[in-house]
């Protein structure tokens, strides 16, 4: 019928390469995945079970060496009470900054979600994101020289007369301190601070998820107005609250930078973490602290997948 | 898609029509290479594609969102083909400025896709298309992004465009309208099979089944003793509303009463319920009165007459 | 449109008072670089002066850590960006089996808390008996930045969609020229601003690193020193500067790459 041809010849490894592709397409994405998977799913979930296999390790009281042979032992150590004190307090305090993030957030999320439009969206958006992303270190050293006893928040409550205020703050038993930046509610605030940001975002996306409609019903807080915000908005925003407290939950107890610095160096699960696995060179015991927020982590994940957090993620 | 055997002939406008889903689209896919048949072969001029990627074929597609690179002007879209051929700059340009010609777009080879009409997207699909001197050029529901008037228009210059290159064009569309202005040949598919395949004509005048009397234009669906007393016994047959003629009530081997009535501008459209020999069948039977004739109120008892050919028994599936 | 209601002023007032919040202490670093005083935080500082950004410049012990963490989010951003780059566009190219468990041991890393990324490579060290070097601490922050650029391309490589592909096979690119000439220029920016925020969060990394550096330190590192056994402390608000803006301006440049698209929300550290 014609001497032309209705298809072209290969040219070259590629077009080799991209006919092979064509004709198997499994094989290309083996191909593509085969590095990442073998990254993340040898690499980083090997060094997962090497931390879960280690923590099974006991070290030997009198010469310090690693025997490596399964023991329960070590599990047995996290329940002695100085151990189990550090776990305690430790997820004590995630709960307590959780549930401020949550309240202090609220607003902020609720405000850029219902009211922020064009620019001023964009400028919410930016003011949360770059906290967010930016240097933790900084953050932290920022709030040491607020805390500190000569700093800012000194001078301004004796400069306004509340001086006394705050020595009655650091007077009470169990959070006091000699300073802000020594003590838990130094701690405390810094936590708060710096996970904030993580609260916010889930629960502006919840709420931006809300139709307008329902949100305009209840924006008019007048009389009765609390009741509607309880009772309609709350609810609303609730997955997103979930997905934030996922964040600030496990950053607060996977934390060991922010009790070492600001606080009355109490211990908290990862400054044991740090410590055991380090200058005390027990490593077994570390690797089984550091399970600790895993197992939280886990089981608190459960009941947010129950909860139906996970959309609003 | 299940037992599709499909000829195609060099040099034919072709039409693949059907609703969404009925595996036009997938057969499409098949002689561009985006999907394998999972059996048989598809045989572009003879020859097994079953080796063949796409980017070795012969035959290029205007898709049907154009996807068109979004990143380039038009003159860097229409040169694509060659540009990945490997032909040298100026006579890629050159190439394009001529094709750019051809679809009456001079002059806009550097805009971007997004500054264009959807009329002149569709454009610089076509002519990207048609710069690798396709043997076969597939258009998938081309123009179904486009307005009614520009459809229209884009209709013709297809037609005349695929007459002076004499290209096969193998077009897919769900507006049957579309396929029987512009094709040489239809193919009607329904439930991933073909229903029906032949001149544009014969689908229209002698639907094969009933699937493809009632998908391609509007005609009267008689069940068989309704086509019996259409004088057509013992079959499903299907009657053009065009067909039919409104004659008064005395004498007239069908009658029945107006039911409705919709102006259509070149004529009215008549709904008249009417009854079979045993008088238990009932049927609404569509007739389109040209629109010089007297249009009967609706109630008014009216005869149908019709021309015996233009009873056609047909398949009942 | 409903009538323009307005945000209570109560409600104005906290979320303002809340940006404020985030945004206040930060500027402390910057008035206390400047400040006379370099052994307590006095506030207000008793006098200004710019000699400690000169005092800081002739520091000895702050160029090795900060070419240090030059290097390491050099080399993890590099290998972040070939690993998350492959990862999505396996993902966005089929449905295959184990999608999700791979979607989820991406994430893995970020989502559990650091100091358990930071332990179990440790641990895998220990166990194999690898030396700390510079590689320990790449590979360490390449793992946890590989989904900052894998959510950025992944959210891209959707919209770019199917049928650009399809388009550019059929007019005879083959896969590489397809890459080129299509996948990359679309993807490029999302690539660029994923690899920005990798650089930011590797370079001022902290957690994992001090269990994978062994007894180098970067510069995040150094930081921690100081602030654990402070010496001039104006100094390290000088450094501090330096590491707000090497993650500061990033961040910027990405959120700018990426406008209109929302890939840089929901990526957490």
């Amino acid at each position: 019928m014609s001497d032309l041809h209705a298809s072209l010849p290969a040219r070259g490894l590629w077009d080799r390469l991209t006919a092979l592709f064509w004709r198997r397409p499994g094989l290309l994405v083996g191909v593509l995945i085969a590095a990442p998977l073998l990254w993340l799913g040898v690499v980083y979930v090997g060094s997962l079970i090497a931390l879960l296999v280690q923590s099974f390790y006991s070290i030997d009281e009198f010469s310090g060496v690693v025997q490596r042979e399964f023991t329960l032992k070590t599990y047995a150590e996290l329940l002695r009470p100085a151990n189990a004190d550090i776990i305690l307090r430790t997820v004590t305090m995630a709960a307590a900054v959780t549930v401020a993030s949550a309240i202090l957030a609220f607003p902020i999320a609720y405000y850029a979600a219902r009211f922020a439009k064009g620019r001023w969206k964009a400028a919410f958006y930016l003011g949360i994101m770059l906290p967010l992303w930016s240097s933790y270190l900084v953050k932290v050293y920022a709030w040491k020289m607020i805390l500190s006893k000569e700093g800012i928040i000194s001078w301004a409550a004796n400069g306004i007369g509340a001086g006394a205020v705050l020595d009655a703050l650091l007077a009470l038993p169990g959070i006091g301190g000699n300073s802000l930046s020594t003590s838990y509610i130094g701690t405390f605030l810094v936590f708060v601070y710096v996970w904030l940001p993580y609260m916010i975002l889930p629960m502006q996306a919840s709420l931006e998820r809300v139709p307008q409609s329902m949100l305009e019903a209840s924006a008019d807080l007048g009389a009765g107005g609390l009741r509607t915000l309880w009772s309609v908005i709350l609810p609303l925003a609730l997955p997103g609250v979930i997905a934030g407290s996922i964040f600030t939950f496990s950053l607060t107890l996977g934390d060991y930078i922010i009790p070492q610095i600001i606080g009355n160096s109490a211990n908290f699960i990862g400054m044991a973490v740090y410590q055991l696995q380090g200058t005390a060179g027990n490593i077994p015991l570390a690797a089984a602290f550091a399970v600790v927020p895993i197992v939280i982590m886990l089981v608190y994940l459960g009941i947010a997948r129950k909860l139906g957090a996970f959309d609003a993620l | 898609m299940d037992d599709v055997s499909l000829t195609i002939a060099e040099g034919e406008f072709f039409a693949m029509l059907g609703p969404s889903g009925s595996g036009k689209t997938t057969c499409l896919r098949l002689i561009s290479g985006f999907e394998k048949p999972t059996s048989g072969v598809v045989r572009i001029f003879g020859e097994d594609m079953g080796a063949v990627p796409p980017n070795q074929r012969q035959v290029n597609t205007v898709f049907q969102d154009y996807a068109l690179f979004p990143h380039m002007n038009v003159r860097d879209n229409v040169s694509y083909g060659p540009m990945v051929r490997g032909v040298d700059r100026r006579t890629r340009l050159a190439e394009a400025e001529r094709l750019l010609a051809l679809v009456h777009l001079d002059g806009f080879g550097d805009r971007k896709p997004a500054q264009l009409s959807g009329g002149q997207r569709q454009r610089v699909a076509l002519a990207r298309a048609l710069i690798n001197r396709p043997r076969v050029l597939l258009l998938d529901e081309p123009l179904g992004a486009l307005d009614l008037k520009l459809r229209e228009a884009m209709q013709d210059e297809l037609k005349k465009l695929q007459r002076e290159l004499g290209i096969t064009f193998v077009f897919v569309t769900h507006d049957q309208g579309e396929a029987l202005s512009m094709a040489d040949r239809v193919a009607v598919f329904s439930q991933g099979r073909i229903a029906q395949v032949g001149p544009a004509a014969e689908i229209y005048a002698r639907p094969a089944n009933r699937f493809v009397a009632d998908f391609v234009g509007s005609s009267n669906i008689l069940p068989p003793l309704m086509a019996a007393a259409f004088g057509a016994p013992g079959a499903w047959a299907s009657l053009r509303p065009e067909a039919l003629r409104i004659v008064p009530a005395e004498g007239a081997r069908i009658r029945g009463r107006v039911t409705g009535a919709r102006y259509l501008g070149a004529g009215t459209r008549l709904a008249v319920a009417v009854s079979g020999h045993s008088g238990k069948e009932e049927a609404e039977i569509a007739v389109l009165v040209p629109a010089a004739q007297m249009v009967p109120s609706e109630g008014a008892m009216v005869g149908i007459d019709w021309d015996t050919g233009a009873v056609h028994p047909m398949e009942p599936a | 449109m409903p009538s323009e209601t307005r945000a209570p002023w109560i409600l104005k007032l906290l979320a303002m008072g809340g940006l404020l919040f985030l945004h206040l202490p930060i500027l402390l670093i910057f008035l206390y670089a400047f400040t006379t005083e370099d052994r307590s935080y006095q506030f207000p500082p008793p006098g200004l002066t710019v000699k400690w950004f000169a005092v800081a410049w002739n520091r000895p012990d702050i160029w090795p850590p900060l070419w240090l963490s030059l290097k390491v989010a050099f080399l993890a951003t590099a290998l972040a960006v070939v690993l998350g780059t492959l990862a999505a566009a396996a993902m966005a190219r089929a449905r295959f089996f184990g999608r999700d468990a791979i979607s989820l041991l991406v994430v893995l890393p970020i989502a559990l808390p650091g100091i358990i990324t930071g332990m179990s490579l440790r641990s895998a060290f220990a166990i194999m008996d690898v030396p700390f070097s510079t590689w320990t601490i790449v590979l360490g922050h390449a793992t946890f930045c590989i989904v900052i650029v894998y959510n950025n391309a992944v959210a891209r490589l959707r919209r770019l969609s199917g049928p650009l592909l399809e388009a550019s096979a059929d007019l005879g690119a083959n896969g590489l020229q397809t890459f080129r000439h299509v996948i990359l220029p679309n993807l490029g920016s999302a690539l660029l601003a994923g690899g920005m925020l990798a650089f930011a969060l590797s370079f001022d990394e902290v957690i994992v690193t001090t269990f994978t550096a062994g007894q180098q330190a970067t510069l995040p590192i150094w930081m921690l020193e100081e602030l654990v056994r402070p010496r001039q402390r104006p100094v390290t608000n000088v450094v501090a500067m330096v590491v707000f803006g090497a993650t500061f301006l990033p961040i910027l440049a990405a959120y700018y790459l990426t406008r209109g698209g929302e890939e840089t929300a929901g990526g957490g550290k």
